[in-house]
């Protein structure tokens, strides 16, 4: 069994790198931010409060996207029609906007002077009354409805076509079915998409406070930030970051205790027939559950295109210099995030059943929860008595955004490796298929689809990001996002608003070429 | 343990090539200042004409960021001067110790006396609120009529942002102890708080507001870059609290000359004329050939209101309870 | 000779023993009720579970420190026996070099099994442009170019029909005879036994029996395996 265990401790020790790297930038550097610290952490009763009201809003926009996603995921399973595929690409775009942006987009629908309020106007009817806890939840169902989504349509697509057929056997009703394959799968799969979402929802700053309406919107990533640079506290920003990776390690080890459905577009295009829900009325409703998230979704997209429009073809260079930056940056964070990613999910395949790979996973999670405020401080602490950060600005951001899309990539692959090594493993073992034979004959033609998905996602998450930058920002080394607010702060609202078209567009198009990519000449 | 002796060479050679080129001045300051847009740019052209040096701009974050990063480096720092303080951060930024004085003399055009001997004003302004003529015909004269008013404002977050931050001292200089009432009054006019100014101004021109919390100075960008003259700030009766926006030279330099040069170019007419159509900004001091055409539209409040930075610092915190008071429940 | 030494198999609460062994070239059919551990005793053998206790050994030699791409065995699964990405070609050049770097005798041998199993001119198509049949095909060329002293089944055919399966069973012991190997098949079929195997060994009750002569068993089957046959009436 000496091969077997050589297998067994790459794997593992791969995975284990990339561990070590998540648990530096996680926890490492929430460490290097309390050991700067003059004293120790003491949280008074305003940051409870926001604990609370993080809890609160959090809880509030996972149920509600989930709850959503529920019809909506159901119609996109049982329907078929043109320009499906592409609306389900569409649907993607809220969750790698850049949070300026997508809530100018949203406003523009939204708000006081947006398209519901004119409206509503015209029928002498007062605007909307968007800011506020509704507003914030509004926000985050926007960010959030595309995922919960597609992790729902997921567990619907993986009921087999047989048992829709068995069932239209049997003479079921739309509620038969309901009871008999449809709860089951919720069961499994709803917990899984709320922790997902609920934990993505309690690190949320920027949107909180443009939509909530004043101070009572505070989370526990605005504390952090006052804590940081209003009182220069770094132990309470520790102290704070710390209350913030436990509710994401809650949500976390909820995700974990219930099976997380993997969110590949693989089989998006199997549809079962679906005899039970064939009559008109569900029909209308279906096409009314499709058309009002796509509206919901796609009209801040195209306020967001309408605005920015004027503008983008009269970029300065100085804008299109960190486009291309932004893209390099992106580039080269799908890479790695890619490399942290596989070594991850190989090595929990190999350990599947032991405690350590259910550590590993959890790992794969910190990220979600992480303050990128707390990230950044606790880099420059750990660089700035060896090297000048400023120097490593664009390396940091490109090793910061990888990690910050590892939990999304993990969802991909985790459950694909599974998949292409529980069907095609013993096949290969007994063929003696290791090392470079199986990753070019079986990983890399069975693991594209997901890889394509990981990586489009992590390069569009990166294109958004802004996060760390702050710190170590080279006035010449600017990234797209960056740029954008330096626009804003120099009144040239147009030509940001004009940028963050180029931002969506460019985002967007990133991910389509990675997913197509994983797609094209793939036999599944 | 041969390492270190060997970082020390290539160290000892690295310093040695330096030495023959151009000496570097790393001036810190916020990222707005260094962008394509900022005064950045122009500054470093005109500097590096006159200075036979290398001028570095470093840029982090706002005013607010500016000094953490600084108080996280410590006497280790990079920097030979750091520009683009305020004078609510001041005093916390002597308490370091990180600062020299700057020695330079100079008569300002600030409405208030200025004798710091450590900071060095470069531009200042004062807070407003900004609105569109065709839509508020009649503006608030007062912050208790606006707080009075039903007009919808959009106002930043002290804890994240300057001026969220100048006008919670602006109340509070204006009421006192009677301040929490004027925010009692004001929080049904206050439609959101944004993280930062950008947010802010972006909301009030997509009409999300009636009012945004700004610079009396923010209609001449757009009279002056746009041609348009729509926008305009309210003259409040209470008076209007300043920012006043500043440098220092850091006590740890190694090039204490070369740092002193510039703060003295930072007060000169060449570095002062740049601030007024990059910064938006008054310049601390006029230049020779006097303000752009479009400022003499601006209106200039009777009465400027101003902490001095011990004041600033002590009041801050309170100040800042009350606005959570007032709004958070 | 491959040799069950005392053979121990645990798989969850499961547990399996066998201790027999079975003579070089003969074919044996593994039978039993479902669940009795039939496919457990394969994957013992293949190298896929370690034994809790016991060996085995092929000529002699513990098969213990053997990954199970370097058994002197070949396997066909159930099902998933081809890469449905890969060529009818390419899949059975993996059974030859596992990196599908082939040299010109390779790539020749490679052909002449295509054509042995009756699949000359579709060496270029994938798995989905063949039919199950053609697809079993493959899998047995594969067993041809390893070929590897021995060959185990696991109720490979089950998804064709009666036909189609009787046809592919007596290819399997027209390969086996050329290549002279030892199998071992998993079924559930009585028949498939009768069709091709000399000897069956019955698995039930966590024990695999020794081999007996097919016709023999059959004949006179014990209690357990007569309950397994149910009513079906034995031929004489």
């Amino acid at each position: 069994m000496a091969g077997r265990a050589r297998q067994l401790n790459l794997a593992v020790g791969a995975g284990s790198a990339a561990a070590a790297v998540v648990l530096a930038l996680t926890l490492g550097t929430l460490g290097a931010v309390a050991w700067r610290a003059e004293s120790a952490a003491r949280l008074g009763p305003s940051d409870w409060a926001a604990v609370r009201f993080t809890l609160l809003q959090a809880t509030l926009s996972a149920l509600i996207s989930v709850a959503l996603a529920i019809p909506v995921a159901r119609a996109l399973a049982r329907r078929r029609f043109a320009g499906r595929g592409v609306l389900i690409t569409l649907l993607g775009a809220p969750f790698i906007l850049p949070v300026i942006v997508a809530v100018l987009g949203l406003l523009a629908v939204f708000g006081r002077a947006g398209l519901l309020s004119q409206f509503l106007g015209r029928f002498g009817l007062p605007p909307v009354q968007i800011y506020g806890l509704h507003g914030v939840v509004l926000a985050h169902v926007f960010f959030n409805l595309p995922l919960a989504t597609r992790l729902i349509l997921q567990g619907w697509l993986a009921i087999p076509a047989e048992r829709f057929r068995l069932a239209a056997s049997l003479g079921f009703s739309e509620r038969d079915v309901g009871r008999e394959l449809e709860r089951p799968m919720l069961r499994e799969v709803l917990p899984g998409a709320f922790a997902v979402i609920f934990a993505i929802c309690t690190t949320s700053f920027a949107v909180v406070l443009a939509l909530g309406g004043g101070p009572r919107a505070t989370t526990v990533e605005l504390a952090i930030y006052q804590a940081f640079r209003f009182d220069f506290d770094l132990g309470r920003a520790a102290g704070l970051a710390l209350v913030q990776f436990a509710i994401g390690a809650a949500a976390a080890g909820l995700a974990l205790r219930f099976q997380v459905p993997q969110a590949t577009g693989g089989g998006l295009d199997r549809v079962a027939g679906r005899p039970e829900a064939d009559s008109p009325g569900r029909r209308i409703a279906d096409t009314a559950w499709i058309s009002l998230a796509a509206a919901f979704l796609l009209l801040p997209l195209g306020m967001i295109v309408l605005r920015g429009a004027p503008a983008l073809f009269g970029m300065p260079p100085a804008v299109l210099a960190a486009a291309l930056r932004s893209v390099l940056v992106a580039l080269s964070s799908t890479v790695l995030a890619l490399a942290l990613a596989l070594p991850l999910a190989f090595a929990m395949w190999h350990l599947r059943g032991r405690r350590l790979a259910g550590w590993l996973e959890a790992l794969g999670y910190l990220p979600v929860a992480a303050s990128p405020l707390v990230i950044g401080t606790g880099l420059f602490i750990l660089f700035h008595p060896v090297v000048d950060p400023v120097a490593l600005a664009l390396p940091v951001t490109v090793v910061v955004n990888a990690t910050m899309s590892l939990p999304f990539a993990l969802r991909a692959l985790v459950p694909a490796v599974a998949r292409v090594e529980g069907r095609f493993g013993p096949l290969a073992d007994s063929l003696g298929m290791h090392g470079q034979a199986r990753l070019r004959h079986l990983h890399w033609p069975r693991l594209r689809r997901p890889i394509g998905f990981s990586a489009g996602l992590a390069a569009a998450l990166s294109m958004g990001d802004l996060g760390v930058i702050a710190l170590f920002a080279d006035p010449e080394q600017a990234t797209l996002p960056l740029q954008l607010y330096r626009l804003m702060a120099a009144y040239r609202m147009e030509d940001a608003a004009g940028a963050g078209l180029l931002l969506l567009v460019l985002a967007v198009a990133l991910f389509w070429l990675f997913d197509r990519g994983g797609r094209v000449n793939a036999d599944t | 343990m041969r390492y270190p002796i060997i970082a020390a060479g290539i160290l000892a050679i690295a310093g040695a090539v330096q030495a023959r080129e151009k000496p570097e001045l790393t001036v810190y300051t916020y990222d707005s200042f260094v962008s394509d847009w900022g005064p950045g740019p122009q500054v470093e052209r005109a500097f590096e004409e006159i200075c036979d040096c290398d001028l570095k701009f470093v840029g982090a974050g706002d005013g607010a960021a500016l000094l953490a990063r600084l108080r996280l480096e410590g006497e280790r720092t990079r920097a030979d001067v750091v520009l683009g303080l305020d004078t609510n951060l001041t005093a916390t930024a002597a308490d370091t110790g990180l600062f020299a004085p700057h020695g330079v003399e100079v008569s300002f055009d600030l409405p208030v006396a200025w004798d710091d001997p450590l900071f060095l004003p470069f531009d200042w302004g004062y807070f407003a609120f900004v609105h569109d003529r065709k839509t508020v015909s009649d503006p608030p004269g007062s912050l208790r009529e606006l707080a009075e008013s039903d007009l919808k404002i959009v106002i930043q977050d002290p804890r994240s942002s300057t001026p969220g931050l100048g006008l919670l001292l602006w109340v509070k200089a204006a009421y006192g102890d009677a301040a929490p009432e004027l925010w009692e009054g004001l929080a049904d006019n206050i439609v959101t708080v944004t993280r930062g100014w950008s947010e802010a101004y972006g909301l009030f021109l997509d009409g999300e507001a009636d009012m945004v919390l700004s610079y009396t100075t923010s209609p001449a960008y757009h009279l002056i870059a746009e041609g348009d003259d729509t926008k305009a700030a309210a003259a409040f009766a209470e008076g209007h609290y300043m920012q006043v926006e500043v440098a220092g030279k850091v006590a740890s330099t190694d090039r204490p000359e070369l740092a002193e040069k510039f703060l003295r170019f930072m007060v000169s007419d060449r570095f002062q004329s740049i601030i007024p159509t990059t910064n938006w900004m008054y310049p601390a001091v006029v230049p020779a050939a006097g303000l752009p055409d479009g400022f003499e539209t601006l209106i200039r409040p009777e009465k400027a209101l101003l902490y001095g930075s011990e004041e600033a610092r002590r009041m801050r915190d309170a100040a800042l309870n009350e606005w959570l008071g007032a709004l958070g429940n | 000779m491959l040799t069950l030494e005392g053979l121990t198999v645990r798989q969850g609460g499961f547990e399996l023993r066998a201790d027999f062994s079975v003579r070089a070239g003969a074919m044996t059919a593994v039978i039993g009720p479902s669940g009795a551990g039939k496919s457990t005793l394969l994957s013992a053998i293949a190298g896929f579970i370690r034994p809790s206790a016991g060996r085995v050994l092929w000529q002699g030699e513990d098969l213990g420190p053997l990954l199970p791409g370097e058994r002197p065995a070949t396997v066909i699964f159930q099902d998933n026996n081809l890469f449905p990405h890969l060529s009818a070609f390419s899949n059975v050049a993996l059974g030859l070099r596992p990196s599908l770097k082939l040299g010109p005798a390779e790539g020749a041998a490679v052909e002449a099994a295509l054509a042995r199993v009756g699949l000359a001119g579709l060496e270029g198509r994938k798995p989905a442009a063949l039919s199950g049949g053609q697809q079993s095909r493959v899998a047995l060329a594969r067993v041809l170019v390893r070929a590897r002293p021995l060959l185990l089944l696991d109720e490979p055919f089950a998804a064709l029909g009666p036909a189609l399966r009787a046809e592919m069973l007596d290819l399997v012991a027209e390969l086996a005879r050329d290549t002279q190997a030892t199998v071992l098949m998993v079924t559930h079929d009585p028949a498939d036994a009768e069709q091709v195997a000399e000897q069956v060994t019955f698995v039930d009750g966590g024990q695999a029996l020794a081999p007996v002569p097919t016709g023999q068993l059959l004949a006179e089957p014990p209690e357990a395996l007569r309950a397994y046959l149910g009513q079906r009436k034995t031929r004489p």
